[in-house]
């Protein structure tokens, strides 16, 4: 039946495909796989005719999605084979079911190098296709001088050449290190003047891959794609069988307006006027005509032009023709057309000056945005987010928000995140802004990221005017009856914070308020509930006079939860009971938050940040990316929304007024559990002692109190990595609480800024004061200078800079001792420049995640370990624990439920950064074992991170393994949630060796 | 790159010929081969042939019973693509005579040598049907 004869193929297919089902199909697959490895196994019996029919079935049963794990052996085998059609059998089929980094791959490289040297034209061609296709580095340190010869000499027929370009192409791509392009320009230009179309076409693709890399050096390039372009425009010399449906190689004007879109400009007047002469050519020229393919293959064309058009940024009558065009396109019924309009003028949104021309269009992309094809409403979406300003920005979230109802779910995160960014730039007025928001998590509130929320929240305890108008409206969401959880969130904090200024509205008293919150209590997640919680406690404080019963009603609930199995719900519990239970001093600690300082938002980064696109370098995305960033400048100058500031801080985090009793009961907990009884104060934590850890913070705590909620973020967002972190203040010292010390930390890929406050408490000043840091060797730690003395009541900060030179677990240890009567005091605190400090979260998806992980096979560079005796815990908290330490957990990448992925980026000064990956098989069936596997490209970094995360894991006291630990050192007590372990820059202070 | 991979499937999903351009396991590769089919497959005659997904998109054409899918980067200019699948189609009506899935199955090696003589590693190489069928045509006498 089938003509090349091969009967046993054609009968397998048939039978294949008069398979009734997917089990039937396996049999029949398996069966023959069986027969093809049995066949293989005696492969002296087998005929070249046989071979090949094998090799072709494998590559069916490949293709039905089967794994071949065998038999590849034979197919390279073939390769060598000196008969056209079993060489050509195995060229191809060798390089579908292999890749480059395969071993048999290396054996036949003297083969395929023979074939590209030798004589034989099409044996050439069959071997420059596959290496073109699969040619790894091998192949690259071996052929490319050959494949460079051929591509340039002119005894080689166009049907070699041709392959060679391409061939050259890929090699060059993967290992521009090893193949010479020096001296390319000349011969590059030589073949820019090729009459062969074959060539040029491949030619032109080289070209591409060769500027894109370098375009100084090809500048003499340039007027011959012009020249190109001209012939093929005017068809000058085009073979008809280059011709399609009339249109001289339209994929070869293609590819050339692509390689001129490389250059930056085009200096030369008389090239630049003659590229002009055919672009408007071609702009004005084209004409909508029944025939389909004509019609499309002319359009592939004249899109190409308008980018190239915009690239050059012509003049300005010009840019308004090809607006006037994506505006005829974008209203025609034709699909594609106006799919592409739309998709090409958000590009040209990058063009200045056209923008204006672009509203006109609005009422027309607004309509795209109810099209019945998702393709087409996506590219509404993206024009309209471009396009939006301050003029027209009302309108256009009107119409998202509106959408939002309706789209489907795989559009409903990015239009939300988008709507809430449109919102946030160019908010007429905030209490808009607000309403947005509002109405965004009312229609979409599993969409909208905590990001949104947090937004919402900084900007109204910053602005006084809104928060009246924003408690009121949240107050007005929580009467509807089935409210999402983080409507919940949003308005519970609102309320908290800013429900006294209601005080006189209808249905707005303290008990009315707390009765409404408290309605929503059963129906949320143990995570709303601190948030409800502090609410209660705002409410309560906001009480004046104090109303008994509503007093009693609170305090019930405090009481009910302070035996709750959730550590942070306890916490506040305990905590906000006692407190209120202290009266006037509560109004001081549960004042209302103090402003945010001003930041960029965490939003318009996140947008930013996923605009990057890691694809190809191509010079319309750089430029689309720089122009990005300006814009973004122009807002922020903007004043009235008040946005971001020159520092970047961290993350949008919303104001937990807990965190300070966080910290403190921390320390308590850790101060008395340390058991270094000379040392610490011997008072029982109790709620006094609250108070008077609260005091001092509120009345003589150092400017590092006041980042403190910036405290221990861990952002996936950053672009650059840099966290401002802040401990309170530690109370180290013995009987008099004589000495605090602080410290207010900022890292910065592998470097860091650690501010130590040094408190004197007493009335006397403490004297012979010496600070010396003990750093390890991978750390250089310079301290600036510590005065002899600290005068009464009064603080000294000591700045460091820390710079990481390479990875280890060690800790640099402070080493500070002063005179207190007559008493010599030393203490020596860990400082916590630890490990995870230096890395940096990077997010990465399964397309970069596996190839990197595959490469780093085996030791030392991917390192594993079962890992015994873990602190159970379930995975999400495994997860939590890990973004904590800044290893971000790629949800889904794994494809088994009980594993964990993750990834970050370790910095430091000898090394370029480098990526991490880290896998966690879990038993669910035994949660204090696991498997870890941790890879990267040093050795060393792999074991340290190794060894860190499981010290984390398992809680291996670090003190254990520093080098300072001659005498034993006491356990640090498990953390009462698993996230602040390491983290916790007061925890590791307080860890006295 | 430019081109990323090129599919036939069959409109019960059944793929016909692939051809990647960038290596993928098994596994990925059923699995976005599962995800197109039922991305582009359900997709009616009014909306556009192309496709955004992951991060890259799908130019596809539907011939008769057979869909032709074509993975390319962003950039891509999708009407070209488009083209060149009718190239393609038009290339093997040329070599079969009013090709049609059974051709392609039952003759999946000349598939790939037409596909293998127009797009090497990503990049159109030739467009011209008559240099394309030429080393097809020399198998055949010889």
């Amino acid at each position: 039946m089938a003509l090349s004869g091969m009967r046993g193929l054609s009968v397998f297919i048939s039978d294949v495909r008069n398979c009734q089902n997917k089990d039937q199909e396996r049999l029949r697959v398996d069966k023959e796989l069986g027969n093809i490895r049995t066949r293989f196994k005696n492969e002296k019996g087998l005929s070249p005719y046989e071979k090949k029919k094998y090799v072709w079935k494998m590559l069916y049963i490949f293709m039905l999605g089967y794994d071949v794990d065998f038999g590849h052996m034979e197919a390279v085998s073939l390769i060598s084979a000196p008969k056209y059609p079993e060489k050509q059998v195995g060229y191809i089929v060798t390089s579908c079911l292999l890749n480059e980094n395969h071993d048999f791959l290396r054996l036949a490289i003297n083969t395929v190098r023979n074939d590209i040297i030798g004589r034989n034209e099409t044996f050439q061609c069959l071997a420059l296709t596959m290496v073109g296709n699969i040619g790894g580095r091998d192949f690259a340190e071996s052929l490319a001088p050959d494949v460079q010869k051929l591509l340039i000499s002119s005894s080689c027929r166009p049907l070699v050449r041709k392959k060679a370009a391409l061939c050259l192409l890929r090699l060059f791509r993967k290992n521009p290190d090893v193949v010479n392009v020096d001296g390319w320009v000349d011969r590059m230009a030589q073949l820019l003047d090729e009459r062969d179309l074959g060539v040029l076409t491949s030619s032109m693709s080289l070209l591409v891959a060769l500027v894109s890399n370098n375009h100084e050096a090809y500048w003499s390039c340039l007027p011959k794609c012009v020249k190109t372009l001209e012939r093929l425009a005017r068809n000058q010399d085009i073979p008809q069988e280059y011709t399609y449906y009339g249109i001289p190689s339209p994929w070869l004007q293609v590819k050339t307006m692509r390689a001129l879109q490389y250059f930056p400009t085009i200096e030369d007047p008389n090239t630049r006027r003659s590229l002009f002469e055919v672009l408007q050519r071609i702009l004005m020229g084209t004409d909508v005509v029944k025939n389909v393919n004509k019609n499309n293959a002319s359009h592939a064309v004249l899109f190409e032009a308008l980018a190239l058009v915009m690239h050059l940024d012509a003049e300005k009558e010009m840019m308004s023709q090809c607006v006037a065009l994506l505006g005829k396109f974008i209203a025609v019924r034709e699909p594609n057309i106006r799919y592409l309009g739309l998709e090409n003028m958000t590009r040209m949104l990058l063009v200045t000056d056209v923008q204006d021309i672009i509203k006109r269009h609005q009422a027309q992309i607004i309509t795209s945005l109810k099209d019945p094809d998702i393709s087409i409403r996506r590219r509404a979406l993206d024009l309209l987010y471009g396009m939006c300003d301050i003029t027209n920005a009302k309108d256009i979230v009107e119409e998202l928000l509106q959408y939002l109802s309706t789209a489907e779910f795989a559009m409903r995160e990015e239009l939300s995140l988008k709507a809430a960014i449109l919102a946030e730039k160019f908010a007429p007025d905030l209490s808009w802004y607000v309403d947005v928001i509002l109405q965004l998590i009312d229609k979409a509130g599993d969409f909208v990221s905590d990001d949104i929320w947090f937004r919402v929240v900084q900007f109204v305890t910053n602005n006084e005017d809104l928060q009246p108008y924003a408690a009121a409206k949240a107050r007005e969401y929580l009467d509807k009856p089935a409210i999402h959880e983080t409507m919940v969130k949003v308005s519970a904090y609102l309320l908290g914070e800013f429900g006294h200024l209601l005080a006189r509205r209808p249905g707005c008293s303290p008990k009315e308020l707390f009765s409404i919150i408290h309605e929503k209590l059963p129906t949320v997640l143990s995570s709303t509930i601190p948030i409800l919680l502090s609410t209660y406690a705002k409410i309560l404080m906001h009480t004046q006079p104090p109303d008994p019963e509503l007093q009693n009603q609170i305090w019930g609930i405090f009481n009910k939860y302070e035996s709750c199995i959730d550590a942070e719900i306890q916490q506040r519990a305990v905590e906000y009971h006692a407190l209120s239970r202290k009266g006037a001093s509560l109004m001081d600690i549960l004042a209302e938050m103090p402003k945010f300082p001003e930041r960029q938002s965490a939003l318009i980064k996140k947008a930013e940040d996923t605009e990057v696109d890691t694809a190809e370098q191509s010079a319309i995305k750089l430029r689309a990316q720089q122009q990005m960033s300006s814009a973004l400048v122009v807002t922020d100058q903007r004043p009235a929304n008040g946005t971001p500031s020159g520092i970047q801080l961290s993350l949008v985090k919303v104001p937990s007024m807990s965190i300070n009793e966080d910290q403190n009961m921390a320390e308590q907990g850790l101060s008395h559990e340390n058991g270094i009884l000379s040392k610490v104060d011997p008072q029982t934590p109790s709620a006094d002692l609250l108070g008077d850890l609260l005091g001092p913070l509120a009345i003589e705590g150092p400017p590092g109190t006041d980042v403190q909620s910036q405290q221990n973020i861990v952002s996936g967002l950053e672009n650059v990595p840099n966290t401002v972190e802040a401990a309170a203040i530690v109370p180290v010292e013995e009987q008099t609480n004589s000495v605090q010390i602080g410290i207010k930390a900022e890292w910065r890929a592998h470097q860091g800024r650690v501010v130590l406050f040094l408190g004197n408490k007493n009335t006397s000043p403490l004297v012979s004061v010496h600070a010396i840091i003990l750093p390890p060797s991978h750390l250089k730690i310079e301290l600036s200078l510590v005065p002899d003395t600290i005068p009464p009541r009064a603080q000294v900060q000591c700045p460091l800079e820390v710079v990481n030179l390479r990875p280890s677990r060690d800790v640099a240890v402070l080493d500070f001792s002063y005179k207190f009567g007559n008493n010599m005091v030393n203490a020596k605190l860990r400082l916590p420049a630890v490990l995870n400090k230096f890395l940096h979260p990077i997010s990465v998806s399964g397309d970069e995640f596996f190839p990197q992980w595959r490469s780093l096979s085996g030791p030392p560079l991917k390192l594993q370990e079962v890992v015994r005796g873990v602190r159970p815990m379930p995975l999400l908290d495994m997860a939590n624990l890990f973004n904590s330490f800044r290893l971000m957990v790629s949800p889904g990448l794994d494809p088994n439920p009980n594993n964990l992925v993750a990834s970050t980026t370790y910095y430091s000064e000898s090394t370029r950064p480098m990526l991490c990956l880290i896998r966690i098989e879990t038993d669910p069936a035994d949660r204090t074992q696991l498997r870890m596997t941790v890879a990267s490209g040093d050795p060393t970094l792999t074991f340290e991170l190794k060894e860190f995360i499981k010290e984390q894991l398992v809680s291996i006291p670090t003190a254990l393994r520093s080098p300072m630990a001659a005498t034993p050192a006491p356990p640090i007590p498990q953390p009462t949630s698993p996230a602040a372990a390491l983290t916790d820059p007061g925890a590791m202070l307080a860890g006295l060796l | 790159m430019g081109i990323r991979f090129i599919l036939m499937v069959n409109k019960q999903g059944q793929t016909r010929l692939a051809q990647y351009y960038e290596y993928l396991t098994l596994e990925e590769r059923r699995a976005l081969e599962g995800e197109i089919v039922r991305k582009c497959l359900a997709r009616t005659e009014q909306q556009c042939s192309f496709v955004e997904h992951r991060n890259y998109k799908i130019v596809y054409r539907r011939y008769a019973s057979l869909f032709f899918l074509v993975g390319v980067d962003n950039d891509e200019n999708e009407l070209a693509i488009l083209e060149f699948i009718h190239l393609l189609v038009e290339t093997m009506d040329r070599h079969f005579g009013n090709v049609c899935e059974l051709d392609i199955m039952f003759h999946l090696e000349k598939a790939h040598f037409m596909l293998e003589e127009m797009v090497m590693n990503g990049c159109i190489v030739e467009t011209s049907k008559s240099n394309i069928l030429t080393p097809i045509q020399l198998m055949e006498k010889a």
